[in-house]
């Protein structure tokens, strides 16, 4: 098991050193991008098939030592990792998805300068996930924890000559960071409570045996347990992208597709729900802090869903998406089923994995079509290289209420908005169906996932979050059903704005200048194959967690639920119900799920009508959401809010309060001080001698003087 | 096993004498390379100290290798005596290791009077040293006072545009607090002398620790020293000589006053004050904790309004340190070792952010990040090494920065003398301002496009540069991962001192009035053989 762990953990880390010593210091290296790509593949393919080794051989939990991290006092950290059903869960998704997004990211950063770097980096998260999810011990997770924060920053600022890409990526990782200097908090106080019991002796590691040990546990009752939840639940919020530190996520679009699809969407935002389910033992014993939890996830579930409905960049579209999902996996967690948080995050990886990089590969089409008009002269170039993705869209050209006041350049065409070309705005989209069917096809059945289309993996993982939320409610608590009733309309705004991305992206007419000649173009197999795969698993993913109503009809049992659950000997607790509801009530709840789920299609496909009217729908659409789009579409003025709050007090108050400060009151009262001697000495003297003499002779008088006081008295 | 008892001196003195060789020298490369000869020698010897240094029996108590010579004949205690226990182990290493690094950053750096530069530098590794092995009061305070010197000229002839200002400054605030030192010096050593050494007055620091300074005494002696100290380290809102002088100091200068001299501030506190004063220190705690919260946020608040690389690292120093003293006043083992390898750590990644400034200070001539812009295109090695230091800095786990930070809060927050998590919290959001004012000097300076056409055409590092860094950025790594050995050595002393400080504590507390107070060093209980004894003449 020590070398099996070791395979899990270190091809990833070798390789990227390697890939990053060889690129940084060997440029010859940067060229040759199929044995780059091709062993940085091979890093995280290993450590998949070993973790899979793992889990379909797997027996019993086991945890695995290397040596010492943090040695002093009663602290004592080693570097001890779990293997169990919710570490191996983990891992097969972080090494599967991983593999596949590296397989796809070969095709997509082809000829980018920085083609070695961005590899390096990617293995390099993957690495620090690894730490993450496999750790034994609260400082290992947060070794992993800001190791991911890490990747993260770097490959979001990948291409840092654009300073809104670095932006984003500060923002990432300080907003992250607040998240983390809770989560230290928390550490902290777990520390202090356990080693200061009574009976205490020895070292701890912070370690999830000591601290999910039921004679551990009893410690955190009341008070303390509800601020360590509550801590870890903010840094959770951190990493997830929760309200209220979500913000960073929509920015960290920035950085190229794969790695929102890796790092944004399937893998490093999900690691607050590990966390959670990790602890749920701990988690369970405070009611307060699991309502808060319900809430936060219920109302960001929303909130995002309303500004997903109304943006215009594909991947804003899904960025808000993924903000919107993860708070549907903290309702469920909150709620008390972790299980099935769990599974939600399983079923989003494989589906929204999917659309990231379909969005990728429509992305990487339509740059080509950019490039082309650009090239014919139709539109202006403005474009350095190096750089795929297009800065995030500026609020100007998402705000439909600015009118369209393009000018006809002489010989350049006109785009339906204002602003340059955006290859990511999916007003220049329409019809690529026609062009790239793998991309479509693929990005549709995702799309059908996420909505909740019967059969598909996101029916059976968003129902039964919304059913264990009913049944939280069911069982007397009143929160349950408000929250159940968030999920069921986030549910329907779900598959509204999913169909609407859909249809304006692929069906209808092309809207592109220039459209009937020139034609976007199909990804190569790097880029499809993963497509497929991913697809592939948004259907039948599903199936692993079927609900308990039509487990039982088959005469089978939801496989996750026994795999994870306590009660069948797996890591992850969850809350018993006294009442519950009957088999009849369930069926209806299916039901209602899987009718507003063809609802939202409809609506938006038939009602809207954006395939066929393209952007045009948008007017209805503003009309019947009424006063709600405005702020809708300006994301409810977080960051706004933010600046005015936070970061301009704080920018401000440094640069015209402390800084001065410093000089003029500070330093200021300690050379008026010092002046005050010279003159005095001056004084004393008469003389106005130089000043280092008069400063040295003024401080060796005084000392003389007190040294006699000392001595003679 | 070999006598290394020699061997710390020729450490500490082999730069002194270098130095004195250096004089005779013709030409700027001989006196180079014979620089860089003196200071790696001492470092391959210096290893001689940690391979010679035994972990199992140190302690507080228990000087290793250690050298006692009388000075002054039988009527006055003071002796040339030195010593390697857990406490100055890694603080020496560090300044020995800092050696040839400042030496080769210098190499193309320093353009005029090369023999003088060298020398004082050399001169100054020898003070350095010095202070870290004294086990005499009387003989650190010389060793402290040697350090002044060349560093005040190392900043006055060889440094910025405001150099003179800033040496003067440095002169001022350090002799402030050295001199007062020195009354205190002296009223220890006659106030020992007359309790426990006969009438003798004495400066032993092995006798000293043992001696239960009276309360009254030991509020004016905590006064003087530790305010000597704490200037030094610097702490809130004593910190202003440090940004002058540090913005002003030459490359190697900044680095030797970040790497090692502040810390000798922090050492002392650790060394002298807390042991010697542990009512006083215990007593003050919360007060010092406020003050090093206060300088944690304030220092992280004023270096992201700096516009000026330099004075940004600078500020950042007053937030590092700020950590470390909050340690220090802890009395809890996890926090004091964590304070101990915080001061390594720092001396690491700090000495890396001042020696990659001072590559980008000697290709451009400028310290203000407005003047650059985009440069990880034009020098992507420079930008690599300033990546991880930044991030090592910042505290980021698996580098060094954090095990110190982690240890230093996680061991505050439940300390008596503290006594306050609250004032921890508050210090912990020191590392959300690290991120941001580290990550903020990396965008304003390393991204975007380039926009002066000086910044596109600059030369990315050198061998020897990459050379330099090399070291500093495997230590980040090692210290990251595997603190272990480091933390190992300084294990079983701040047990000792910890404990010692406590007994005796306790033991000055419930003393009557005139009752003399001598505790015994606490001698880790696993430890079977029996303390040898202190080497006499």
């Amino acid at each position: 098991m020590q070398l099996l762990v070791q395979l899990i953990l270190l091809p990833p880390l070798l390789v990227a050193a390697f890939n990053g010593m060889m690129g940084l210091f060997a440029p010859g290296y940067r060229k040759q991008e199929w044995v780059l790509g091709g062993l940085a593949l091979a890093a995280v393919a290993v450590p998949f098939a070993v973790t899979a080794s793992l889990f379909f051989g797997f027996v019993e939990p086991e945890v695995v030592r290397y040596f010492t991290w943090l040695e002093a006092g009663s602290l004592r950290v080693d570097f001890a990792y779990r293997i169990d059903q919710l570490s191996l869960l983990m891992t097969m998704i972080v090494t599967g998805v991983g593999s596949l997004i590296h397989l796809y990211s070969i095709g997509y950063m082809k000829g980018d300068p920085g083609f070695w770097r961005f590899f390096a980096y990617l293995n390099l998260f993957i690495f620090a996930m690894l730490n993450l999810v496999l750790a034994e011990s609260l400082p290992v997770l947060f070794l992993g924890w800001e190791g991911v924060g890490l990747c993260s920053y770097l490959l979001i600022g990948f291409w840092y000559t654009d300073l809104k890409n670095s932006a984003a990526a500060n923002k990432a990782f300080i907003v992250n960071r607040i998240g983390d200097f809770a989560f230290l908090l928390a550490m902290f106080i777990v520390f202090d409570t356990v080693t200061s019991a009574p009976g205490f002796a020895g070292t701890f590691a912070l370690d999830f045996q000591t601290l999910l040990a039921p004679e551990t546990l009893a410690l955190f009752t009341g008070g303390t347990g509800f601020a360590v939840c509550l801590l870890l639940f903010i840094g959770a919020t951190g990493k997830s992208a929760q309200i209220p530190l979500f913000v960073w996520l929509p920015d960290a679009m920035a950085g190229p597709t794969p790695v929102s699809a890796l790092i944004h969407a399937a893998t490093m935002v999900t690691s607050g729900l590990y966390l959670l389910a990790r602890l749920s033992p701990l988690v369970l014993l405070s009611p307060d802090a699991m309502a808060l939890i319900a809430i936060v996830g219920a109302v960001t579930a929303i909130m995002a869903a309303t500004v997903a409905i109304t943006q215009n960049d594909i991947k804003k579209v899904l960025a808000y998406s993924t903000v919107s999902q993860l708070g549907y996996m903290f309702l469920a967690a909150g709620v008390g089923a972790f299980f099935v948080a769990i599974f939600h995050v399983m079923t989003h990886a494989f589906f929204k994995a999917c659309l990231f990089l379909g969005s990728g590969s429509v992305i990487h089409s339509m740059h080509d079509v950019e490039h082309k008009l650009e090239h014919k002269g139709l539109i202006p170039s403005h474009h350095g290289p190096g750089s795929h993705d297009t800065p995030l869209d500026s609020e100007a050209t998402n705000d439909p209420f600015a009118e369209q006041h393009t000018e006809r350049v002489r010989g350049h065409a006109i785009l339906p908005y204002d602003g340059p070309f955006d290859a990511q705005d999916m007003r220049t989209m329409g019809g690529l169906k026609r062009y790239m069917p793998s991309t479509r096809w693929t990005f549709l059945i995702a799309t059908l996932a996420i909505a909740g289309i019967p059969g598909l993996s996101g029916f059976f993982s968003k129902d039964e979050i919304l059913f264990k939320a009913f049944e939280y409610g069911y069982d007397g608590h009143l929160l349950g059903y408000i929250v159940w009733f968030i999920g069921i309309v986030t549910a329907l705004l779900t598959a509204i704005y999913m169909t609407r991305a859909y249809l304006l992206t692929f069906e209808g007419e092309p809207r592109w200048p220039d459209a009937l000649d020139t034609h976007p173009h199909e990804s190569p197999w790097t880029m499809t194959v993963p497509l497929w795969v991913l697809a592939a698993l948004s259907v039948v993913a599903g199936f692993l967690g079927l609900p308990p109503v039509i487990a039982e009809a088959m005469g089978t049992e939801s496989w996750i639920h026994h795999w994870l659950g306590t009660e069948f000997g797996g890591p992850v607790a969850e809350l018993a119900h006294e009442v519950v509801p009957s088999h009849g009530v369930e069926w209806g709840l299916l039901a209602l799920g899987a009718g507003i789920a063809i609802a939202g299609v409809v609506i938006a496909w038939f009602g809207f009508r954006f395939g066929a009217r393209g952007p045009e729908a948008d007017r209805s659409l503003r009309k019947t959401m009424g006063v709600l789009y405005r702020p809708a579409s300006r994301k409810w003025l977080w960051d706004e809010a933010y600046d005015a709050a936070v970061v301009k007090p704080v920018v401000e108050g440094s640069r015209r309060g402390l800084a001065p400060f410093d000089k003029k009151g500070i330093d200021g009262t300690v050379m008026g001080f010092a002046g005050g001697i010279r003159q005095l000495a001056g004084r004393l003297r008469g003389v106005q001698t130089g000043v280092v003499q008069t400063y040295a002779l003024g401080i060796v008088v005084g000392v003389v003087a007190v040294v006699a006081l000392v001595l003679f008295l | 096993m070999a006598d290394f008892s020699g061997l710390l001196s020729l450490v500490i003195f082999l730069p002194a004498i270098g130095a004195l060789v250096l004089l005779a020298l013709p030409s700027a490369d001989a006196i180079r390379w014979t620089a860089l000869a003196t200071t790696a020698v001492t470092f391959v010897l210096s290893i001689g100290l940690w391979l010679g240094f035994d972990a199992g029996v140190s302690t507080a108590l228990q000087p290793q290798l250690a050298t006692r010579l009388p000075w002054f004949g039988p009527a006055i205690d003071i002796s040339y005596y030195v010593g390697v226990d857990g406490l100055n182990l890694l603080l020496l290493l560090l300044t020995t290791l800092l050696g040839p690094i400042v030496v080769l950053s210098s190499w193309t750096y320093i353009g005029k009077a090369h023999k003088g530069y060298y020398a004082l530098l050399l001169l100054l590794e020898t003070g350095v040293l010095g202070v870290f092995a004294s086990f005499d009061v009387f003989l650190f305070y010389i060793f402290f006072e040697l350090t002044l010197i060349p560093m005040v000229f190392i900043i006055g002839i060889w440094g910025g545009e405001d150099r003179i200002y800033a040496a003067i400054k440095f002169v001022i605030y350090t002799l402030v607090g050295s001199l007062l030192m020195l009354v205190g010096v002296l009223w220890l050593g006659f106030a020992a002398g007359d309790a426990v050494n006969g009438g003798v007055f004495t400066t032993d620091w092995y006798k000293l620790v043992q001696f239960g300074v009276p309360l009254g005494a030991q509020w004016g002696l905590f006064a003087v020293f530790g305010l000597a100290f704490m200037i030094k380290v610097p702490l809130f809102p004593l910190h202003t000589w440090l940004p002058d002088a540090h913005t002003q100091a030459p490359t190697g200068g900044s680095v030797v006053l970040a790497g090692v001299l502040l810390k000798m501030g922090t050492y002392g506190l650790l060394r002298f004050v807390v042991p010697f004063f542990p009512n006083a220190s215990a007593a003050a705690a919360p007060w010092i904790g406020v003050l090093a919260v206060v300088g944690i946020v304030y220092g992280a608040l004023v270096a992201f309004a700096q516009t000026d690389m330099k004075k940004l690292v600078a500020y950042s120093s007053v937030s590092h340190l700020g950590f470390v003293v909050l340690g220090l006043f802890a009395f809890d083992q996890v926090a004091v070792q964590g304070s101990l390898i915080q001061m390594v750590n720092h001396g690491i990644s700090t000495g890396a952010l001042f020696l990659i400034i001072g590559m980008l200070v000697e290709r451009r001539h400028t310290r203000a990040m407005a003047d650059y812009g985009g440069i990880a295109k034009s020098v992507p090695v420079l930008t690599f090494f300033m990546l991880f230091s930044v991030f090592a800095s910042a505290g980021l786990p698996g580098l060094n920065g954090f095990v110190g930070e982690f240890m230093i809060l996680i061991g505050s927050w439940r300390s008596a003398t503290v006594g306050n998590p609250i004032l921890v919290a508050v210090a912990t959001t020191g590392v959300i301002f690290a991120a941001v004012y580290l990550l903020w000097m990396v965008y304003r300076t390393f991204y975007g496009e380039i926009t002066d056409p000086e910044n596109a055409t600059m030369t990315d590092l050198n061998g020897r540069e990459i050379g330099l860094l090399l070291p500093l950025v495997a230590l980040m790594i090692l210290m990251g991962f595997w603190p272990t050995p480091f933390l190992q050595r300084s294990e079983r002393a701040v047990r000792s001192l910890i404990e010692t400080s406590e007994l005796k504590a306790a033991a000055v507390e419930s003393a009557g009035p005139g009752e003399v107070v001598v505790v015994p060093v606490a001698w880790p209980a696993d430890v079977a053989t029996a303390p040898a004894p202190a080497p006499q003449p």
